[in-house]
């Protein structure tokens, strides 16, 4: 488990980090979101012991990161934004020497072969670091710090570098580890956090700008109805129709998609559903309905509102006009 | 410890550094050795030990320009500082590291003796108390080269600035000879690496400078592990 509570780092004037606190249960994988500068990789140097926090406490399983340095960082395999790795080492004699680093107890034959099996590096083993492409060396870096198993994982944007496939690959291998390991992944490629992450934690200027299931942040911030309707007839007649639909807040013809066809978007009252005012409008006047959606806000949409809320905010007092 | 002091010595080796630093070292005494003492037809190694004096001044600076400038350019540093070790642990294995490469390379000393031996007496004593002298001296050169790789990302910035910090503690006699405030020249005095190793060399063997050596070398890994709290902190 790891609990942060009111985390700081102030460099000089500069506040990287400005009183952040979260938990992560054991077995949770946490996202961490975040756009470029916003605190992820401070953050989490704080949770792993490689800065100090200027306040506020980090602790790994019950103990203090700050207080018991060695104990809290034998819990914790991290994996930085720049793997830690020595290109002229091979994976093999790289990964002994982590594992004697780490004084590993395990047994040493059969867990390289299994965390080298996990990463899809074994055919690697042999080879300099320096030679292998982007792909393997993320993978390395990954199962640098698995080794030992630590029951806390955390990663900076471990996928970076990564063709489609092996972003997948290690999307899976990072929801497998979750189920018996904390996970803490920093992220700024939004499906990634929502295909693996339980909860998700956004940063904005080093502060905690939103902390909550993926679900219920999508919820929250979708209160109002919007759909998008795909309809086959006039557009005069349709925008009419349509208008005069009780509770409607605004519609407008977004694109002819395919040629006569226009699709609608839409905005009614919050709680009011319009999905079936337009099956009866298109009924009655013989239209076809080729498509109808709600317009379901994905976390891309609630993090640009979330950070670009408070950027509109810090506009208005003028604190902070010209930044970014 | 252990996994770091075994790292670095692979890495002297994968690096070509050992090779480098082991062939001038052996080169540049081998040819004092020659001169001085088979075609000089001399059994006093004296001659031999303080070339290796001015020869550690400018080899040990490449021996440990990288150790820790290497780390801190290629962000592997982040892996060592994170994993659950103590700092001084990390300051020591490298240290350790470097200074067996150094009593690889001073040892040629035996060699010396073995060879000349053939040919006449060698006082043994001397040649030990000479052998202990340069690996004190190295000791504390090797932690200054450490103290200042780990101030800098650039190798060769580190060996330059080694180099120079090193040529300081030698030059100083030369400077104190100069000066004629007393209590600033006994200062200085006090400070010379020379002065002290040159007494070893003459087979006396001093407490004193003993101490201080060991001394130097405990302050200046202090001050590394100290480089890397403050970078912690700050």
């Amino acid at each position: 488990m790891i609990e942060v509570r009111d985390l700081t780092k102030h460099y000089g004037d500069k506040k990287a980090v400005d009183g952040i606190s979260f938990t992560v249960e054991d077995g949770e994988i946490l996202g961490f979101l975040g756009p470029n500068g916003a605190g992820k990789s401070t953050t989490m140097n704080m949770l792993t012991g490689y800065i100090s926090s200027t306040s506020g406490q980090a602790i790994i399983n019950g103990v203090d990161i700050l207080e018991d340095p060695i104990k809290a960082k034998s819990f914790i395999g991290y994996l930085p934004e720049i793997p830690p790795l020595y290109l002229d080492m091979t994976v093999k004699a790289y990964l002994n020497f982590v594992f004697d680093l780490k004084k590993c107890k395990l047994p040493r034959r059969s867990h390289m072969k299994d965390v080298m099996t996990l990463c899809k590096i074994k055919d690697v083993e042999g080879r300099l670091i320096k030679n292998l492409s982007k792909g393997y060396k993320q993978r390395v870096g990954l199962a640098q710090a698995l080794i030992g198993n630590p029951p806390v994982l955390i990663l900076d944007e471990p996928t970076v570098g990564l063709d489609p496939k092996q972003m997948v690959e290690i999307r899976t291998l990072i929801k497998r580890l979750g189920k018996n390991h904390t996970v803490i992944l920093s992220s700024h490629i939004l499906s990634e956090i929502q295909a693996v992450c339980d909860r998700v934690v956004i940063i904005d200027h080093g502060t905690l700008a939103a902390n909550d299931t993926a679900t219920n942040l999508s919820n929250q911030v979708t209160t109002d109805h919007r759909v998008i309707a795909r309809i086959e007839g006039e557009k005069a007649a349709i925008l009419q129709a349509i208008r005069g639909i009780e509770g409607l807040k605004y519609v407008r013809a977004d694109m002819e998609r395919e040629p006569g066809i226009w699709e609608y978007e839409m905005e009614a009252e919050p709680g009011r559903d319009v999905r079936r005012d337009i099956n009866r409008i298109a009924r009655e006047n013989g239209w076809d309905i080729l498509m109808l959606k709600t317009m379901e806000m994905t976390l891309e949409d609630i993090f640009l509102k979330i950070t670009m809320g408070e950027r509109v905010a810090f506009n208005k007092d003028g604190t902070n006009g010209g930044a970014k | 410890m252990g996994a770091i002091y075994r790292r670095e010595i692979g890495a002297f080796f994968t690096s070509s550094i050992a090779y480098v630093f082991l062939c001038v070292f052996y080169l540049i005494c081998d040819f004092f050795f020659i001169m001085d003492n088979l075609a000089g037809g001399s059994a006093d190694l004296a001659g031999v030990f303080s070339t290796m004096f001015i020869v550690s001044i400018f080899l040990i600076p490449l021996l440990t320009m990288r150790l820790f400038s290497e780390e801190k350019k290629q962000k592997t540093e982040q892996g060592l500082l994170t994993a659950p070790v103590s700092l001084t642990g990390i300051v020591l294995g490298k240290y350790f590291a470097a200074l067996t490469m150094y009593v690889i390379a001073v040892s040629i000393a035996f060699v010396y003796g073995l060879i000349l031996s053939l040919f006449g007496t060698v006082a043994w004593m001397t040649v030990l108390s000479n052998y202990l002298a340069i690996l004190l001296v190295g000791g504390a050169f090797i932690a200054v080269g450490l103290f200042i790789s780990s101030l800098t990302e650039n190798q060769v910035a580190a060996a330059a600035a080694g180099i120079i910090c090193l040529l300081m503690f030698f030059l100083v006699d030369t400077l104190a000879a100069r000066v004629s405030i007393s209590w600033l020249q006994t200062a200085l005095y006090g400070l010379s690496f020379y002065t002290r190793y040159y007494a070893f060399t003459c087979g006396i063997f001093d407490i004193s400078s003993v101490l201080f050596f060991i001394s130097t070398a405990v302050l200046f890994n202090f001050f590394t592990v100290r480089v890397f709290e403050k970078r912690r902190w700050s």
